[in-house]
């Protein structure tokens, strides 16, 4: 086990810049999730810490030590690949033991390892086939046994679950996270499913083409976006980012044109930013679950404002009915109670949780505090 | 339903015609086949008074015999028996060789690409149009050079190297296909370079290599050009050899006994073709459709 440094990361292919200066830090035993549009960079990030891909500029360091121009083998690292890569002339148990049986290690000693982990991951019955008889599922299994092997100070994960269909892609996720929970070993995680980064991660680094736009714990990434796109990115449904104006009337007042609908106007909560907008239009962002109906509105804080929203579309969901509100030229989406009493194509009050809401300049795409 | 009962006899006429034209080409390839067999089993009178197409009156294997061990070719008559075991000597080494080097060279140029890979692969593949002939003379000095000029050797060398254009085509297209992660998980599994291609990439390179080692073996076997311009006396190949026999000016023309040769000749490359003619499709067919 061991912590890891990704200190001013450049990457370039001959004239394309792939990745651009990326500083990260996760402490020993912790869970980092890369996540990001595809093409961001998280496989190329990735593969530098494993050392397939040398670095163009900057510095890698695992346990304190720099890896910088170290064989992939002497970095004390294992990886699963998004396609596995079993090698597929070798059984299961020699696909678990080549690693040892390169470096030597003596046949008992190889097979009290592949016992070891082959019972960790209940995979003993598949040891004497070959990866083309196995499903997704085992043969996902076996990666992860070809990588737990080596017992290494940091395991790379590169979308090990997205050739799996959505049901085993769930348990396996689980299985990860009681993996990481048992071992402790530090692990760096790569998935373009904000879902995957969320449940699993100790920490998030949120990439954009090869830029790290943040980096901090899921509920910094989720309650407090740097930027719209990291607000933008991270939720299922993602944030809800509607046009309002900054008023002055008597404290600071947001106005959302509705166009044919009356507007909808909400007292601004506390944020200092704000006042330095009043007559300009910024971004209002609230998460669909802080757009709700007034009975299922978290009643915990005084900031619930009610106002009244034409309801497009309803879509229940079961354990929730999302419901697809036009507020002017946008479409806000809210997620109402399973038994929330809504009818598509009414004016309907919903409450609108302003604790949670946060405010971006449209220009910039930051933040306002 | 209305669908496929009028799709269902225009299909069987489409086959029928299918298979007619097939048959016919089967016959046409096979043609000369025949009448080289069964001309090889003839009594040269039975040739001379009969027909080329008709069954031998009196079957008889000894033009078989003599083309093997007795016939006259050259000065000496040794049949084709010494002539067989020089090709052998040739072909065996360099199509092992050029299929290694083919291997090898797809491997680097694939999943260890340099700077100017392309360009070196570009030649490689101008090789394969290189017309035998303008390299005769070249080719002829180097061998003078370094003192390989008409031996076995020599023409190993040459073989060699004209048939690494075609195999590292071959291999390259197969090995463009090989996931790259697979090459990765062994090099953090410390697997070294030779490791890497011995027991990853070799043990799934059945089908590329059995269509690689027909490919060279018929060429290498049937060339003519080279055999006729590098080798010596002891060194002849069995196509330059055949042409000796049936080219001799003494005596009769043993029709039979150039007939059985032929066959003799032939034979090699037929039997690598129906052993592994299998292979060689599916090998084909691999490479296309992943490609
Ligand atoms: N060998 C390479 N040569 C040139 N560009 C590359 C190479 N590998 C990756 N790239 C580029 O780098 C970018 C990041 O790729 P990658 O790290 O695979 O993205 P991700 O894993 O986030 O989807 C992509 O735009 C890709 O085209
Ligand atoms: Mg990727």
């Amino acid at each position: 086990m061991a912590s890891l440094t990704i200190d001013n990361l450049h990457k370039s292919y001959g004239a394309t810049k792939v990745l651009k200066g990326i500083n990260i830090e996760i402490e020993d035993g912790g869970f980092l999730v890369l996540v990001g549009p595809s093409g961001c960079g998280k496989s190329t990030l990735l593969n530098t810490i494993a050392g397939l891909e040398e670095i163009t500029e900057g510095d890698i360091r695992i346990g304190g030590t720099s890896v910088a121009g170290l064989h992939p083998s002497k970095r004390d690292i294992a990886m699963v690949f998004q396609s596995y890569a079993l090698y597929p002339n070798m059984t299961v148990a020699q696909n678990i033991s080549f690693g040892m049986e390169i470096r030597k290690i003596d046949k008992p000693t190889r097979e009290a390892a592949i016992k070891r982990v082959a019972d960790v991951l209940q995979i003993e019955e598949l040891l004497k086939r070959k990866p083309s008889q196995l499903s997704g599922g085992q043969r996902q299994r076996v990666a992860m046994g070809r990588a737990l092997v080596r017992d290494p100070q940091v395991f790379l994960f590169d979308e090990p679950l997205s050739n799996l269909d959505a049901k085993l892609r769930v348990d396996m996720r689980t299985e990860i996270k009681r993996l990481h929970q048992r071992m402790g070993t530090t692990i760096v995680y790569v998935t373009h499913d904000q879902i995957e980064a969320l449940t699993l991660a100790t920490k998030i680094a949120v990439l954009k083409a090869g830029e790290l736009q943040q980096f901090g714990t899921p509920d910094e990434i989720y309650n407090d976006p740097i930027n719209m796109f990291v607000a933008e990115f991270m939720g299922s449904p993602s944030m809800n980012l509607l046009d309002c104006d900054v008023t002055n009337e008597d404290g600071l007042m947001l106005r959302l044109a509705g166009g044919q609908y009356p507007d909808v106007v909400l007292p601004a909560p506390d944020c200092d930013g704000l006042a330095r907008y009043v007559g300009q239009t910024v971004k209002l962002g609230v998460r669909p679950e802080a757009l709700t109906d007034p009975e299922g509105a978290n009643r915990s804080t005084d900031r619930i404002v009610e106002a009244m929203c034409y309801i497009d579309v309803v879509e229940p969901a079961g354990s929730d009915t999302f419901a697809v509100a036009k507020i002017g030229a946008f479409e806000a989406i809210a997620r109402l109670r399973a038994d929330a009493q809504i009818t598509p194509g009414e004016l309907t009050p919903l409450a609108f949780n302003m604790s949670k809401a946060v405010f971006f300049d449209p220009a910039t795409q930051q933040r306002i505090r | 339903m209305s669908h496929s009962e009028n799709a269902a006899p225009s299909n069987k006429l489409v086959r029928a015609l299918i298979y007619t034209v097939l048959i016919f080409f089967v016959i046409y390839y096979l043609l000369p086949l025949y009448v080289m067999l069964v001309n090889s089993v003839k009594t040269l009178e039975d040739i001379r008074t009969g027909n080329l197409m008709a069954l031998p009156k009196l079957l008889t294997f000894q033009p078989w015999r003599d083309a093997w061990s007795n016939a006259q070719i050259g000065v000496e008559a040794t049949g084709l028996k010494p002539y067989f075991a020089n090709s052998l000597m040739i072909v065996v080494p360099a199509v092992a060789l050029s299929t290694i080097t083919g291997a090898l060279n797809g491997y680097v140029l694939t999943k260890y690409r340099f700077p100017g890979a392309d360009i070196v692969f570009g030649m490689l593949l101008l090789s394969c149009f290189i017309p035998f002939q303008i390299v005769l003379i070249p080719a002829a000095r180097i061998l003078g050079l370094i003192g390989w000029s008409g031996t076995i050797q020599g023409l190993i060398l040459i073989h060699f190297v004209y048939g690494i254009g075609f195999s590292t085509l071959f291999f390259r297209n197969y090995y463009a296909a090989f996931p790259t992660e697979l090459i990765r998980a062994a090099q953090i599994d410390g697997a070294s370079f030779f490791q890497i291609f011995r027991r990853i990439l070799l043990p799934s390179s059945g089908p590329i290599i059995v269509v690689t080692v027909i490919w060279q073996f018929t060429n290498q076997w049937n060339d003519f050009l080279f055999g006729a311009s590098f080798s010596g006396y002891t060194s002849t190949p069995i196509t330059v050899a055949l042409n000796n026999l049936v080219n001799s000016s003494t005596g009769v023309k043993e029709y039979n006994v150039h007939f059985a040769g032929a066959v003799l000749a032939a034979l090699p490359t037929l039997i690598v073709y129906i052993v592994s003619g299998r292979y060689f499709v599916r090998g084909l067919m691999a490479g296309a459709v992943k490609g």
